[in-house]
């Protein structure tokens, strides 16, 4: 009797038991999530180390990439001209994305009643939907040849005359290079941008609109007064993390960029590498153990560059959400 | 004196005036550019469906869909192996990679809380923000160097590490959907937590789950940049998993980078099959959850 007393749950035992596998099962898949992320540092970290111990921190820093031994080159594997390159797209991406997105982002929130910004925002955010290598097949046979005939001869007519900035645009036009890649990049992350901003700048509190409104001040004068400065914050987050999918993107940018310089030239139409069109390129290739721990190390890289990125970004928006509602000016 | 200020007055005025004119023409540009900008983003997204739809549908036959690739010189020829291999490859990853979504999602609404919770969480945000190409280079190491090479069977795994954390975060989300009175009313009448989730919380926000499952499934059957390093493509017809293994978009890759001008006009057939089957289920998918979401209330 008593040591039934001390145990009142005792008639519930069956459905207990049910409880407690059930948990355990989902205990158990939310912890092979974190094995998963924690296998792929692991597992990337140890398979590049024969490239970390023989290069160190030349891999960043060297622009020598020869796998193959010759007469005049020695093996060396330095990935700063795919660095390069992963920066110089992904800045290209990022400058003319933002205030498309940003732009179009206002516009759905702000300007456009609801009947025509809610179509409007659908249809960019479907934009995410399109494959990358659909993006790619698109950049290779439209965008591309656009570049090559209009646009670059057009650069290079007017921006190209002007000294120091005219050798961004020095060089042959040809297409498949470093410009077109960034474009197809601004293309493919404006709807990330574009929705994360959106969320934010609907979060932004009416008091402070209406203030504004009250004191006569114009639409615009609101939305760049008050609007923008309270949602800074979260569009720099959201901007970040359209940086950090230019960054990993790989299909599209592989089809575009011409794969074939390892030259760093100041010209955004010379033909390059990204960092993950290099992986895209290079990993079949990759015949000896370190040549692989090489292309190994430039996946490392890209996971450390683009999850730093991503947290950032989250660090931003969600600061930016948890703003008291009118607290800031 | 009052001459003075009537004119000093009027000055102030005119003043005024040109300032107010120039915050309204200010006013009015960026209400043209902001929709400008609009305009141009929905004309890029037209643009591209365009050239997919109108380049895709003229090479698109019966052959296409029921023919293995014939050899360059040959016409005709379509890409059923491709067609066979995604879709295999996105079954099986499916049976892998929808019970651990859920689990993962259930665990995150109905039992997480503390730092294991957001631990998994911030793992998920990571894992779903991984560049794919490196979800490739990671699946080569774990399965295709030493077990499986080249095979199918590696495909659909790396597919599954690509669908995992979108499960999980989406259905996680629409878990939360579900108010909280639901679930107690359910404990109230005696019935045990799985029983809860099972039968009370999980039907409740079916649809939306099955929206999670598609769009992370209609993202996996686009991925190419992982199956290069793990299913290599194959041209020819084979249904083994421990084989190289032929995908749609692997194989508008491989069309889109020959040089015959054939090959090309079958990239962007393959394309718009593509991007009919995901855009049709995202489109369809995102417009059923906008109806639904309050029903769920």
């Amino acid at each position: 009797m008593v040591e039934q007393k001390n145990k009142p749950r005792r008639l519930k035992s069956r459905e207990a038991v049910g409880d407690t596998v059930f948990r355990g099962l989902t205990l158990g898949t939310s912890l092979f999530v974190i094995v998963l992320l924690v296998g792929f540092v692991v597992l990337l970290l140890s398979d590049s180390g024969e490239s970390i111990v023989k290069f160190g921190l030349s891999f960043l820093t060297s622009s020598d990439w020869n796998p193959v031994e010759t007469e005049v080159n020695k093996i060396a594997f330095g990935a700063l001209p795919f660095i390069f390159g992963t920066i110089v797209t992904s800045i290209i991406a990022l400058v003319l994305a933002t205030p498309i997105s940003l732009g179009a982002a206002l516009f759905v929130s702000e300007y456009a009643p609801r009947w025509i910004g809610q179509p409007v925002a659908f249809i960019i955010e479907l934009l995410v939907a399109i494959p990358s290598v659909a993006y790619g097949l698109w950049g290779l046979f439209v965008l591309v040849p656009f570049m090559r005939d209009v646009v670059e001869p057009f650069l290079q007519a007017t921006i190209g005359a002007v000294p120091m900035i005219g050798a961004l645009f020095a060089g042959p036009a040809q297409g498949q290079d470093i410009l077109t890649a960034g474009v197809i990049l601004a293309i493919m992350i404006i709807p990330t941008i574009l929705s994360l901003s959106r969320e934010i700048i609907t979060q932004v509190p009416k008091l402070q609109k209406e203030g504004m409104l009250a004191l006569g001040a114009t639409k615009w004068e609101v939305l760049s007064k008050a609007v923008l400065p309270f949602a800074r914050g979260g569009i720099i987050g959201a901007a970040m993390l359209g940086l950090a999918r230019a960054i990993g993107e790989t299909m599209a940018v592989t089809m575009v960029i011409g794969n074939s310089s390892t030259k760093i030239t100041p010209s955004l139409l010379n033909p390059g590498y990204t960092i993950s069109s290099a992986i895209s390129n290079q990993f079949t290739e990759a015949d000896t153990a370190v040549y692989f721990s090489a292309v190994v190390e430039l996946g490392l890289v890209l996971l450390l560059v683009a999850s730093l990125f991503n947290v950032v970004s989250r660090v931003l928006v969600t600061n930016m959400a948890k703003l008291p509602g009118g607290a800031k000016a | 004196m009052s001459a003075l200020v009537v004119v000093s007055a009027e000055v102030a005025q005119r003043g005024e005036l040109r300032k107010l004119l120039r915050r309204q023409v200010m006013n009015s540009f960026m209400a043209v550019l902001v929709t400008f900008l609009s305009v141009l983003a929905v004309s890029i997204l037209f643009t591209i469906f365009g050239h997919i739809v109108v380049n895709g549908y003229s090479s698109i036959n019966w052959d296409f869909f029921t023919q293995i690739p014939k050899p360059y010189g040959e016409s005709g020829g379509g890409i059923a192996p491709a067609i066979a291999g995604t879709l295999i490859m996105l079954a099986l990853a499916g049976v892998v990679a929808i019970p651990i979504g859920l689990g993962t999602a259930v665990y995150l609404s109905e039992f997480g809380r503390g730092r294991f919770a957001s631990s998994v969480r911030f793992c998920l945000e990571l894992l779903a923000e991984l560049p794919s190409i490196v979800v490739g280079v990671f699946i080569w190491a774990v399965l295709v160097r030493s077990v499986t090479g080249y095979s199918g069977l590696a495909g659909a795994a790396a597919l599954v590490v690509i669908m995992i954390p979108i499960i999980a975060k989406s259905v996680e989300e629409i878990l939360h959907l579900v108010p909280d009175s639901l679930r107690e009313s359910a404990l109230a009448l005696g019935l045990p937590r799985w029983r809860v989730v099972l039968r009370v919380v999980i039907p409740t926000v079916l649809p939306g789950i099955l929206t999670g499952v598609v769009l992370a499934m209609a993202r996996a059957a686009g991925e190419t940049a992982p199956l290069l390093l793990t299913a290599l493509g194959n041209s020819f017809f084979n249904l083994q998993l421990n084989k190289p293994m032929a995908a749609i978009p692997l194989q508008i890759y491989n069309y889109a980078i020959a040089p015959y001008d054939d090959w090309h006009a079958k990239a962007w057939g393959a394309t718009f099959i593509l991007i009919v089957v995901v855009a049709v289920l995202s489109a369809a998918v995102r417009f059923y959850t906008r109806s639904k979401k309050i029903e769920t209330r």
